[in-house]
């Protein structure tokens, strides 16, 4: 857990009392000019209330530049970020046509799959000339291609259990899958950090949910204890099934999952596993694999591995592995399989010569070489970052590394100053993060060499220095100090 | 042991007695007479405030003890992660081995594709191909991040940009999959507490996204509008017209269930006397309805937003201060997977409606957005629907032509362009419509579908009684068609999930492409498909 130092977070509250007390008094201002000028809405009641989006109006539309840069090329290691200006103080923002070339620590390409390869591109141009852009229809109607059989044979292989079901976006796979597999007299376990999407799945799903703290397996067993004991709330009849969702990597902390210790829990308490790959697939493990790999844990003894394509195989989508009659029964009932167009063939043709790529089928040993040098990378970044003096979260090999800021006033500068120096990094703030813990998120990927990564170190110490985000004493440098 | 008796009675009088004379029981306090009776209530007073400052009994709270809670969860036995797979849930789906353009290749043979909304014909044109050609080229298969990190590519703003132009609304905003957008896009503008009246034939998406929004929900019945007047009769006089309360009407423009087509005119003149807000999905009516393909709003003539000269929208503000009348629809979603022949999905609208959804909506913000090739496809489909009106009338006739039926297995050229091509679209559609009573050539079947749709919908006309057994039929009239007269057309399948009960159906998507043969085959295949399996079932 991160510990905030005391001046700090009194700091960051009064940074924050400020902002919110300055957006008040000019909502009380736009108030009463409103009350002077008519208001139009006959009847109707405002489409946004006024209330929910304070956050959006006052507090986040002043940095607005910072979120949602768009881009004019692949984003691959270097790319262009376009210019935009406003003339009403960042209220709306313009596009120009000047491009700025950066270096890229914010897009999710671990294994650099993301520009044109010179192995995938020319499949997938291939494939888009076969079978075109889209099925225009959902796999259960005429949207199952050979190309789809094979893209789940593929995935099931790599991933290392019997079969898999693949849909057309990572939300939607979260979404769509937890409701099939429970329901109302179920109990679902979630960890407090998880995404959104297994949120949202969670929620429309009806079962009841509990939350253990992240990434502490002795509180996963004293809620599950509590749990079963008590059975279900007001009734105490027994709970129908429990299900423990985790996540592989934690892309707001860049933490692994304690995935050994959990998955002994839930055997011993006879519950159902439920593994969110979406950012360890791929990146981490001795073969890409994943973090079973890494960590030693047996496929089998996990019920349910979900993943996504977008990270490390520079594609769109999601796939669930599990056993065959899991996947079968997902088949007849899922409604993202019986609703929602099949994935684009392009991506599906993408994902096949990115695993090929991977696990060296395509003849050469690129696929190798990129795991090893995000290892490589990921480990030198953060260690440098250390000694730096920056508070950098995240365990070692995780390609994810959050560096932390805290106060409100640190991101926008953070970002701009960096941003002027051609780097360019994503930072978070409240409601993705919890609202003291503002951070900048680093993404390291296969394609960034080392040059690359030592002019980000440079950018990133003197920003660091101009803006006040070393927490930490730096280590002593080896040579010239007296 | 009497006498000890009276004696120990005696004494306690005597004590009494004096207790009574004792000075104090007869003093005088405030000129008030003490006597000795009030220090005997006194004595009771104390007695009665002791037993009421005890606490009343309580069984003790025994917590379960380590043992107890060990043998519980020993004790527990969870229901297997799924159900056992029953033998009905065994259909096949047909594997395709080329793309599912109008023709289409099943296990090596060519047949006719029914089960494609490729609505336009616009799958394999050659612009499209070029342009997604050169857009890998450039940037690659994936966009590799959210939009709001580096996700945003100029395409992506191109095509908002795009889409908006040609609907003639200020903005719009791109999701990246069809079926997220109607859920992501209700929980952004509905809370607990709004109150929502929707169709009860709208698909799965939008029914999650009412549950996920936690709103009070309430059903009319199918594309009826008395039902849905009633409804909002009964809700406005139910609540107060309280000025923060959001009501909205959620319908489809064609419903994906049945086929029918949303009385926009009906539903507008409701939402304007009961003031209900109105959002629309256009996913199977965008790029079909309407003379230039704008649809729904096009084929009802109504305009989507209003904008004049004089226009001050403050969109800094949370109240609402529009200089003109409020838009006649306020939200129209719709997935790019039909007409537009790509993926993806877009919701436009105001200004205010569309900024909202960059912060609030999930689908929108936790996810990777739309890989870039897609997005130039939906503008390179956009230029040539705009460039090209021929094709949604040559869309409108296929389907007139499908459910006329007029062809006997004798006569072989009756072209129908030679006769009616110089006939308005309105004519079309009357001819189209008489005809549609000889569509109950095929036994067994009926269509349930506006004429104007461009699914063709077709129900057994006499249901057995249960779904599973309905479907069964279906699965096997189809199979048949495919099988044995190559045609591939597709039933439509529930998810255990769906809260839809209407009946199920055959589903045709009539194309663009589609040639006058295929038409002619289609409609001869059903029926001895039909034929042949209701025949055997009765």
């Amino acid at each position: 857990m991160i510990a905030i130092p005391y001046l700090t977070a009194l700091t960051t509250y009064f940074s924050y009392g400020l902002l919110f007390a300055f957006g008040q008094i000019r909502d009380l201002f736009r108030k009463v000019l409103d009350w002077c000028r008519s208001n139009n809405l006959q009847g109707y009641a405002p489409i946004c209330l006024g209330l929910e989006d304070f956050y959006i109006r006052r507090l986040y539309l002043r940095i607005q530049d910072c979120f949602g840069r768009p881009i004019a090329s692949a984003p691959d290691a270097w790319f262009d970020v376009v210019e935009r200006y406003s003339n009403d103080n960042n209220k709306t923002l313009k596009r120009t046509e000047k491009k700025t070339r950066c270096l890229n620590l914010g897009s999710y390409n671990y294994l650099g799959f993301a520009a044109a390869d010179e192995y995938c591109t020319p499949c997938a141009i291939e494939t888009l000339k076969k079978f075109s852009p889209s099925t225009c229809s959902t796999r259960v109607d005429g949207g199952t291609t050979t190309l789809h059989n094979e893209l789940e044979e593929c995935v099931a292989k790599f991933v290392g259990k019997p079969a898999a079901i693949v849909f057309g976006m990572g939300y939607v796979t979260n979404s769509a899958i937890l409701p099939v597999l429970i329901g109302k007299g179920g109990l679902i376990i979630s960890d407090s950090l998880n995404h959104n999407s297994i949120v949202n799945g969670a929620r429309g799903s009806g079962a009841t949910i509990r939350v253990f703290q992240h990434n502490t397996p002795s509180h996963l067993e004293e809620v599950l204890r509590e749990q079963i004991a008590e059975g279900q709330p007001r009734t105490h009849r027994p709970w129908k099934k429990i299900i423990v969702v985790v996540e592989g990597i934690y892309s707001m902390e860049g933490e692994l999952c304690k995935l050994p210790e959990i998955v002994a829990i839930c055997k011993k308490y006879k519950a159902y596993t439920y593994l969110d790959e979406a950012h360890s697939i791929g990146a981490v493990g001795k073969s890409g694999r994943g973090v079973c790999e890494l960590l030693g844990v047996d496929t089998a003894d996990v019920d349910i591995m979900m993943g996504t394509f977008t990270k490390s195989f520079g594609s769109c989508g999601g796939y669930i592995s599990g056993s065959k009659e899991l996947i079968q029964y997902l088949k007849y009932t899922c409604p993202a399989h019986l609703y929602a167009t099949s994935i684009s063939p392009p991506a599906a043709q993408q994902i096949i010569s990115s695993i090929k790529v991977i696990l060296g089928e395509d003849g050469s040993s690129r696929g190798a070489q990129k795991l090893a040098r995000i290892r490589e990378n990921s480990n030198f970044f953060r260690s440098e970052l250390q000694k730096m003096g920056f508070e950098v979260l995240g365990d070692n090999d995780s390609p994810v590394m959050p560096i932390m800021l805290y106060n409100p006033a640190k991101i926008p500068a953070f970002s701009r100053e960096c941003l002027k120096q051609n780097v360019a990094v994503v930072t978070v703030a409240f409601p993705a993060t919890p609202l003291l813990l503002a951070r900048a998120r680093i993404c390291i990927s296969a394609s960034h060499t080392k040059e690359d990564l030592v002019k980000a170190l440079e950018v990133i110490s003197r920003v660091g220095d101009l803006v006040g985000i070393k927490y930490f004493p730096a280590e002593p440098k080896k040579e010239h100090q007296e | 042991m009497a006498s000890s008796f009276t004696n120990m009675a005696d004494t306690a009088i005597e004590w009494l007695t004096m207790a009574f004379e004792a000075p104090f029981a007869q003093a005088v306090v405030f000129g008030v007479h003490i006597g000795g009776h009030l220090f005997v209530e006194g004595l009771l007073l104390v007695v009665i405030l002791f037993l009421l400052s005890q606490k009343s009994y309580k069984p003790p709270k025994r917590p379960l003890t380590k043992k107890e809670i060990d043998e519980l969860c020993d004790e527990w036995v969870p229901e297997s992660l799924i159900p056992p797979l029953s033998e009905e849930k065994q259909y096949e789906i047909p594997v395709l081995e080329s793309a599912a353009g109008p023709h289409t290749v099943v296990e090596g043979k060519e047949v006719v594709n029914f089960a494609s909304a490729n609505y336009l014909g616009l799958m394999g044109h050659e612009k499209i191909l070029d342009s997604c050609t050169a857009s890998l080229e450039k940037y690659g298969v994936g966009s590799c991040s959210a939009r709001l990190c580096y996700g945003t590519i100029d395409v992506h703003l191109d095509c908002e940009a795009r889409i908006a132009k040609f609907l003639g609304t200020p903005d719009s905003i791109l999701y990246s999959y069809g079926l997220s957008t109607m859920f992501s896009a209700i929980p952004a503008f509905s809370k607990k507490g709004d109150i929502i009246v929707v169709d009860e034939g709208v698909h799965w998406g939008i029914q999650n996204g009412l549950y996920l929004s936690r709103s009070t929900i309430v059903y009319f019945k199918h594309n009826d509008m008395e039902s849905l007047q009633n409804t909002l009769e009964k809700i406005t006089q139910e609540s107060k017209r309280a000025k923060r309360l959001r009501r909205y009407i959620v319908v489809e423009a064609v419903y994906q269930n049945s086929g029918q087509i949303a009385p926009l005119d009906e539903i507008i003149r409701l939402k304007e006397k009961y003031r209900f807000r109105v959002l629309l999905d256009e996913s199977n009516s965008f790029g079909v309805l309407g003379s230039s393909g704008r649809g729904l709003t096009e084929h009802y003539r109504v305009p989507v937003s209003v904008i004049s000269a004089g226009l001050l929208i403050d969109s800094s503000c949370g109240y609402c201060s529009l200089v003109l009348q409020v838009d006649k629809i306020d939200i129209i979603t719709a997935a790019m997977g039909h007409a537009l022949a790509t993926e993806g999905g877009f919701c436009t609208g105001s200004e205010r409606v569309i900024e909202h959804q960059r912060l609030s909506s999930s689908g929108y913000v936790f996810s990777a957005s739309l890989p870039p090739y897609l997005a130039t496809a939906a503008v390179t489909a956009i230029d040539i629907l705009e460039k090209s009106p021929e094709l949604i009338k040559k869309l409108k006739e296929n389907v007139a032509v499908l459910c006329a039926d007029v062809f006997s297995s004798d006569v072989e050229e009756v072209s129908f362009r030679d006769t009616f091509s110089n006939l308005g679209v309105e004519a079309l559609h009357l001819i189209g419509a008489c005809w549609r009573k000889r569509l109950s050539d095929i036994p067994g079947l009926s269509v349930a579908s506006d004429p104007l749709s461009p699914m063709v919908y077709l129900v057994l006309k006499n249901s057995t009684g249960s779904v599973k057994s309905d479907l069964q039929l279906l699965e096997d009239i189809a199979d048949c068609a495919l099988k044995e007269h190559g045609v591939l057309v597709v039933t439509s399948k529930r998810s255990i999930l769906d809260k839809c009960r209407l009946p199920v159906g055959i589903r045709l998507f009539v194309s663009a492409g589609h040639t006058e043969s295929d038409l002619c085959k289609t409609s001869k295949a059903l029926k001895k498909a039909s034929e042949a399996v209701l025949s055997g079932h009765n």
